[in-house]
């Protein structure tokens, strides 16, 4: 076997151990139904909410962006998960193994997409019950597809940067801030048309608001454009920004990674723990 | 070099530096294959610095390192895949279990088997070999302080490495659990025929598992030989006691046993309560640390 393919094949069985085992233990089973959980909840109060007489009901216009917004929380779970890792020596682990840490990512790219493919499934199978006027025609699943797809690929590198720039309880609760804030103005819970123009122009800078943007058009009727910006569903500018970010993550990424991977070692692991006893104690 | 690939750990010069201060400032030594030297030093001596350099985890800032042939600091997979490390903490995969976590890390190995060496080490035996059988499917976070640390020394050996890094393997263990986990070490370490460098400031530790200690103090090589040796190199004079006509004695006196002949000699059965106190390893290792202290504290 090549070495690709085999750490192809450990980053492979490592990410499924790693799914399996977020599905089969209560903590994190309560996480995987708890946020899905709550947007379904929202879903129900803005059911027969109507926007603003275009005929449109709220909950129709919310739900693909909530599901946008779901995908893109996968940058929150990675940078999370690499906190935690080097926190408690996993990723020190990794780099003690031969080719450890290029399967480990792999690992956890797979892991963190899985997790989060089964939360968007969770959300949207009791979704759609609840809210009408969806227009889920066949051509609506290959743009769901792509647009899903690209925006994990400039999520998750990006989330895995922050991760290693931000160590700590604290570096983590500042990206997890900035990240809700973001969503804030993403236009996914109400449309980004009603906020002024220069936040308007803010939210389009962050891959967040693009792929709402682009769940809507993969699951609203073609109408419903009309109220965004533009006027149009703008899949060219929506590849283009999710594309940057992924292109600009992959770059970013290994290096920082390297870097952080580099200043792995058994003293730092005792460090951190040493801070974090401090902290409890 | 003379003893030629028999060399497995092979240091001289090597200096670590950060910011101003020197952590390390001329370590030299050199380990042979199927050696268990240990670095013995009190807490801050360089130990944990000079281990992670030769592990690969840390880059040194000058002077000549060779780890099984490689330069640590440039060491490829191939190499990464000879070498086993036990840290003191470590706290990973705490959601995985037992026999998951070993058949998953040792499957890195597969592709590095040697011969003589089939690589990985078969989870299942391996799993025999540190006792843990009957946790073999316990999630590794439910595993008991002594259970983890076998659980780490098996992860260490899964790719059965020719050298093993030991970093102060049994820090806060309580007699009995520290009795078990040497007898493990030995175990597997003398059978194997593995390279082991440890860690450790406890010297009775130093003294069961190891057969060479180096003592490292201020960054520095101050002492290295077998326990004995380095009592009888450095150790005081031995001291000598008896009673003659009621009266306590005390000498002190380099050969202790030509001087209990000559006491008989001389005073026959008059001599009683005869006791002599062989210099220990731990005043020997205490006068080692405390001179070389008293040298760095001195104006140069």
């Amino acid at each position: 076997m090549s070495p690709f393919a085999a750490v192809l094949r450990a980053g492979l069985s490592r990410g499924l151990i790693e799914l399996r085992q977020s599905f089969t233990n209560g903590p994190d089973l309560v996480s995987h139904f708890l946020w899905p959980g709550l947007m379904v909840a929202a879903m129900f109060f803005l059911r027969d909410l109507p926007y603003a007489g275009g005929g449109l009901l709220l909950g129709t216009l919310a739900l693909p962006g909530i599901l946008g917004m779901n995908a893109a929380t996968g940058l929150i779970a990675m940078s999370q998960q690499l906190t935690a890792d080097r926190e408690d020596g996993t990723l020190l682990r990794a780099r003690a193994t031969p080719h450890g840490m290029p399967a480990y990512l792999i690992g956890k790219v797979i892991s963190v997409s899985g997790g989060l493919l089964a939360d968007l499934v969770i959300f949207l199978v009791p979704a759609v019950l609840i809210v009408r006027g969806l227009s889920a025609g066949p051509d609506a699943w290959p743009t769901l597809a792509w647009v899903l797809g690209l925006g994990l690929v400039a999520t998750l590198p990006l989330g895995a940067v922050l991760g290693s720039a931000f160590s700590g309880a604290r570096g983590q609760g500042v990206v997890q801030l900035l990240f809700l804030a973001v969503i804030g103005i993403s236009g996914i819970f109400y449309p980004i048309t009603a906020l002024p123009g220069w936040l308007q122009w803010a939210a389009q800078l962050f891959p967040v608001y693009w792929m709402g943007l682009g769940t809507r058009s993969a699951l609203l009727p073609d109408a419903a454009a009309a109220i965004e910006i533009g006027g149009s569903w703008r899949h060219l500018e929506t590849a283009g920004v999710l594309g940057a970010w992924a292109v600009l993550g992959l770059l970013v990424a290994p290096a920082v990674l390297r870097r952080m991977a580099r200043r792995e070692s058994g003293s730092a692991v005792e460090a951190r723990r040493e801070r974090a006893l401090q902290r409890v104690g | 070099m003379t003893t030629g690939d028999r060399v497995a750990i092979d240091v001289g010069g090597l200096r670590m530096r950060y910011g101003r201060a020197d952590v390390l400032h001329d370590v030299t030594f050199q380990a042979r294959h199927g050696e268990v030297p240990a670095l013995l030093g009190p807490n801050g001596a360089g130990k944990t610095t000079t281990i992670e350099i030769l592990e690969g985890f840390r880059a040194r800032s000058r002077g000549r390192v060779q780890v099984l042939g490689t330069d640590p600091a440039r060491g490829d997979e191939r190499w990464r895949a000879r070498i086993g490390v036990v840290l003191q903490s470590w706290r990973d995969h705490g959601r995985w279990r037992v026999r998951e976590l070993l058949a998953h890390l040792g499957s890195y190995y597969a592709r590095y088997s040697a011969p003589g060496i089939p690589r990985p080490w078969d989870a299942d035996a391996l799993i025999e070999a540190v006792g843990l059988a009957p946790h073999a499917g316990k999630k590794i976070k439910t595993l008991s302080g002594g259970q983890r640390r076998r659980l780490d020394v098996a992860i260490g050996l899964v790719g059965r490495p020719e050298l093993l890094f030991l970093d102060e393997p049994t820090a806060a263990f309580d007699p009995q659990a520290r009795h078990e986990f040497h007898d493990l070490v030995l175990r597997l370490v003398r059978t194997g025929g593995t390279t082991v460098l440890l860690t450790t400031h406890d010297l009775a530790e130093a003294e069961k598992l190891a057969d060479r200690i180096l003592v490292l103090d201020g960054g520095r090589v101050i002492a290295d030989g077998t326990g004995a040796e380095l009592a009888r190199r450095i150790a005081g004079p031995d001291e000598v006691r008896w009673v003659l006509g009621g009266r306590r004695h005390v000498e002190k006196t380099e050969d202790s046993t030509a001087f209990a002949r000559d006491l008989f000699a001389r005073h026959g059965a008059a001599v009683r309560e005869l006791e002599v106190r062989r210099a220990s390893l731990e005043q020997t290792y205490l006068a080692l640390v405390r001179r070389a202290e008293a040298a760095t504290e001195a104006p140069r």
